[in-house]
């Protein structure tokens, strides 16, 4: 019996049946996610696309396709997401009084931290690094990024991530500690299961490829530029990614050796943050914001970039003011190391260190502002088309200024001690990333999906998905403003009645069942798109009038992107190529490309392996996990045959081919 | 025709949206917006002011924003001028630039004198002398300690009008932030740590008060009431409590630290002298025992 336990534990660690969910709403969440795994596993292996999958995106070095299961997998991310704001806001509108609404606090306060942490690390990240992944090699003429297996394996790495915090559905519990936890409350003392674990060692492997993926992407654009294309020649969205890159690199350092700390604390018994023992939990609100606080603007910054495309494009302009822009984009850069502290003005600071924090934080709100001005200006005398692409930047105007408001209202230390932590506070940071983020990024996908895909999206259906994100975003929020002005605090799953409270909830629940019919009509949209993609075919390769050297490529993009390398005279490239009619003179060479390796998905399953392992003190898996991840890239290091060429000949052949059937110039 | 239609049956809709909102908020209290302690009114207050100055550079960005978009919409275009070549300015530039940096220099000041003038810590000038108030978070209601008055009272607290109350906090749980918004600001609770706090109201009244930072599963069980009253009461529910409450000894008092959250209001008299700063040291110190009361 006692050698049983022993073997069981080594074996299985802490995991044992009590790790099933507990109740009928925690089981729904398993059987859903563990329904829609075995459905897709179901589909693929009935329509015989195992080795397809396997061969064409499984094991791709490409950006283009590796941008794609980016883009994929965070669209994803925002279903489950949003069936967890779902149940918080059902939780929210009834559990008034005497009701106790239908999830218990820990279970609410796990979603609430699970909400955070989806929408940030895996939909928010994901998208961005997915747009990055397609865009930025084609606008600054290169065929690939500077480490393609690095590439790779920062996607599979988010993924492995992804997959951790959904494995919390199903095995044991989630985080109650909100999205950041905090310690103590995410100590052992305070919480004991493995949810702060999953929490933990999900945003370490998904944080580790990030890093990974920053630094490549600032090698690819500062070495990788096609000829003639000098700094400040570059696409604006380059500019952007590459300032957002260089946040990234200096900020998930911190990240990842934060979460050490706090595993160490949690699974060595020291004492970095725990209450007693000489643990300080201050010093971990410093340590997790200091990465927090530049991840804001990891996020808006591409979303910047791709708005500075879209305005120029449909305003049919160059952009205003370039120089300024990419100044602001470095101002930005360097403030956002410098605000930290004003998410803590209510630790007790003393006048000069909030005052200092919070002057820095509202020097911020200066460039944001020059970049909305210029923004304007793009548009004077310009011809403006409204595309959904453009739909989505008015709106993100609206609401980024709006919650920019409120932000540095925010930023004014006495104020923040009246709005701190309130549903006031909630609503400004959705407005930051859901008006500034992620309408950018949808902007960014219905803009670029002809060049990837080769067929733009129903423009119809993107209208309505504007208008029903827009005014459900409005109704969902604007009604968080008055609840935070009302005394009601983040993260609570009852209040009393007779605050007057509920009203609001429910309207804010009703803005979410609009937002969800938005995305609803997005997935519409992509169906129908597919259904008439030969009528929504983007023959031209260019189908905005574009600018970037992007469009100068057929669509979809070929596996080589550029059958000759473009050159580069002045910024908008292509569009002054249009309008003077230069003709490409460059001769075809042989293409050089990295070959397919299923590499990069070892060191992702591995480094599920390890964190699985670790969340459930399951050794010898996190030992396992760790030594494959460690051969897997000796193994890589010794292999010499990683590349393959297309012959010069062979590409002039597919590229007259693609150019007769499109019709390109 | 069917577009104007359609216009009128977007405003109307907006206004009666409004119109409603308002209706119904006016019925309901808005703290935040209703300040009734001398901290939160100044803190109001400057809200006002700085939201005025922003709207500044605001009401011009959304001016523009549809004024452009509707001038130089692309079915406009015959009769605006188009230039696709015009990119940069340095005065247009140099204007926004500037005058943002104006804006933000303003509010600096007010940001920096602000931040001193209602630093939490900072003593309220008032011919009353302070009264001390010692607030512990637990898990999960908040214990309030009056050590010269020999009282204590669990999520509720009793103050006097026209006196500036001196709070101390910190925690025997995870972080908490108090926070009544009527009176003041909130500031956080941390255990092995002692925060401070000054209010003071010259209206009676009961005032809502919450935990602001989430704490574990009682969290949202943790409001209070803050009754504000005059100095008489004040002195016969500080009597009243002392000679009719049980006394506060540790094991009761560990018995109050276990978890439990919407606790009723409980009342105790004669609290340990060192209960306070024992829970504090408690964290500090390793293996910690209690002082015994003497």
């Amino acid at each position: 019996m006692i050698m049983g336990t022993i073997f069981a534990s080594f074996w299985l660690g802490k995991l044992n049946l009590k790790a099933l969910p507990p109740n009928y709403i925690q089981m729904g969440g398993a059987v859903m996610i563990l329904s829609i795994l075995l459905g897709l596993l179901l589909f693929i292996t009935v329509t015989k696309k195992w080795k397809w999958l396997y061969r064409e995106w499984l094991t791709t070095q490409d950006p283009k396709k590796i941008g794609v299961m980016y883009i994929l997998v965070a669209l994803g991310m925002l279903l489950r997401g949003g069936a967890d704001v779902a149940l918080l806001r059902t939780q929210q509108s009834i559990s008034v009084g005497h009701n106790m609404g239908i999830l218990s606090a820990s279970h609410f306060q796990q979603i609430v931290s699970a909400h955070g942490t989806i929408m940030i690390f895996f939909v928010a990240m994901g998208l961005m690094f997915g747009i990055i992944n397609l865009i930025v090699p084609l606008q600054i003429g290169a065929r690939d990024v500077a480490f393609p297996f690095l590439n790779a394996t920062s996607f599979w790495l988010f993924f492995a991530g992804m997959i951790l915090v959904n494995a919390s559905l199903v095995l044991g519990d989630f985080a109650a500690t909100g999205w950041l936890a905090y310690p103590p409350l995410s100590e052992l003392r305070y919480s004991p299961t493995v949810g702060v674990d999953y929490w933990i060692w999900s945003l370490e492997i998904a944080g580790v490829g990030s890093l990974m993926a920053g630094i490549n992407f600032i090698v690819t654009i500062l070495k990788m530029r096609v000829k003639g294309m000098s700094f400040m020649k570059m696409p604006m969205f380059v500019w952007s990614v590459l300032g957002s890159m260089f946040l990234v690199a200096f900020a998930f350092p911190i990240l990842t050796v934060c979460l050490t700390l706090l595993a160490l604390d949690r699974d060595l018994g020291t004492h970095f943050f725990t209450a007693g023992g000489g643990g300080n939990m201050m010093m971990y609100v410093n340590l997790i914001w200091a990465w927090g606080h530049p991840e804001v603007y990891i996020l808006v910054l591409p979303s910047f970039g791709i708005f500075s495309e879209i305005v120029a494009t449909f305003s049919r302009k160059r952009l205003f003011g370039y120089t300024s822009m990419v100044w602001a984009i470095a101002a930005i850069v360097l403030l956002s190391f410098t605000v930290w502290l004003h998410h803590f003005f209510t630790m007790g600071a003393g006048s000069n260190v909030n005052g200092f924090f919070g002057i820095m934080t509202m020097i911020i709100a200066i460039p944001t502002g020059v970049k909305i001005f210029n923004w304007l200006f793009t548009m004077y005398r310009g011809k403006i088309k409204m595309d959904s692409p453009m739909l989505w930047f008015i709106g993100f105007v609206v609401i980024f200024t709006i919650g920019g408001m409120a932000g540095v209202l925010m930023a004014v230390p006495p104020i923040d001690f009246q709005l701190h932590n309130s549903l006031f506070l909630i609503a400004h940071f959705h407005m930051m990333i859901v008006g500034g983020v992620l309408f950018g990024d949808f902007a960014g996908i219905s803009y670029w999906f002809p060049k990837i895909f080769g067929f733009k999206l129903n423009e119809r259906l993107g209208r309505l998905v504007f208008w029903l994100w827009f005014i459900g975003f409005l109704v969902a929020f604007i009604p968080l403003y008055i609840l935070g002005f009302m005394g009601a605090t983040r993260r609570l799953d009852h209040y009393s009645a007779g605050l007057g409270w509920q009203a609001l909830f429910i309207v804010a629940a009703i803005g979410t069942v609009l937002i969800g019919l938005g995305v609803g009509v997005q997935i519409l949209q992509i169906v129908i798109s597919v259904r008439d993609r030969k009528k929504l075919r983007d023959t031209t390769g260019d189908p905005w009038d574009g600018r970037s050297l992007e469009w100068s490529t057929p669509s979809p993009v070929p596996v080589y992107s550029f059958a000759r390398l473009p050159h580069v005279t002045e910024r908008d490239a292509f569009w002054v190529a249009k309008r003077h009619k230069i003709k490409d003179k460059s001769s075809y060479e042989d293409i050089v490309l990295p070959k397919n390796t299923p590499l990069s998905m070892v060191i992702g399953i591995s480094a599920f392996a390890t964190g699985f392992g670790i969340v459930w003190h399951i050794w010898w898996l996190a030992v396992v996990g760790l030594l494959s991840v460690v051969v897997t890239i000796i193994v890589r290091s010794m292999d010499e045959d990683t590349e393959y060429t297309i012959p010069a000949s062979e590409v002039k052949k597919m590229d007259r081919q693609l150019r007769a059937e499109g019709g390109l110039r | 025709m069917i577009k104007v239609k359609k216009r009128w049956v977007i405003l109307v809709g907006v206004v009666a949206v409004l119109a409603i909102s308002y209706l119904y908020l006016r019925t309901v209290n808005i703290p935040v917006l209703e300040p009734k302690g001398i901290i939160a009114d100044k803190e109001f207050r400057l809200l006002l002011i700085v939201t005025g100055i922003m709207l500044i550079i605001v009401i011009p960005v959304f001016v523009l924003l549809f004024y452009i978009l509707y001038r130089y919409r692309d079915s406009n275009n015959k009769k605006t001028k188009y230039s696709p070549d015009w990119d940069h300015s340095r005065i247009i530039e140099g204007i926004w630039w500037t005058v943002p940096s104006l804006m933000i220099l303003v509010l600096s000041i007010i940001t920096w004198r602000a931040t001193y003038a209602l630093n939490p810590y900072r003593p309220i000038a008032s011919k009353n002398p302070p009264l001390v108030v010692q607030v512990v978070s637990l898990q999960w209601k908040w214990l309030f300690i009056y050590p010269k008055e020999n009282v204590a009272s669990v999520n509720r607290l009793v103050i006097p009008v026209n006196t500036p109350i001196h709070f101390y906090l910190t925690s025997d749980a995870p972080m908490n932030s108090f926070w009544v918004p009527q009176l003041s600001g909130q500031i956080y609770s941390m255990p092995g740590t002692r925060t401070q706090l000054y209010i003071m109201t010259n209206q009676k009244g009961v005032y809502n008060g919450w935990s602001a930072n989430i704490s574990g599963a009682g969290f949202a069980g943790m409001m209070f009431k803050t009754q504000a009253t005059s100095l008489a009461n004040y002195t016969s529910w500080i009597n009243k409590t002392r000679k009719s409450s049980p006394i506060l000894t540790l094991s009761s008092y560990n018995r109050l630290s276990k978890p439990s959250s919407y606790v009723k209001p409980r009342y105790y008299s004669y609290p340990s002298a060192n209960l306070f700063n024992d829970i504090i040291l408690k964290y500090r110190v390793p293996n910690f025992s209690y002082r015994k009361v003497v």
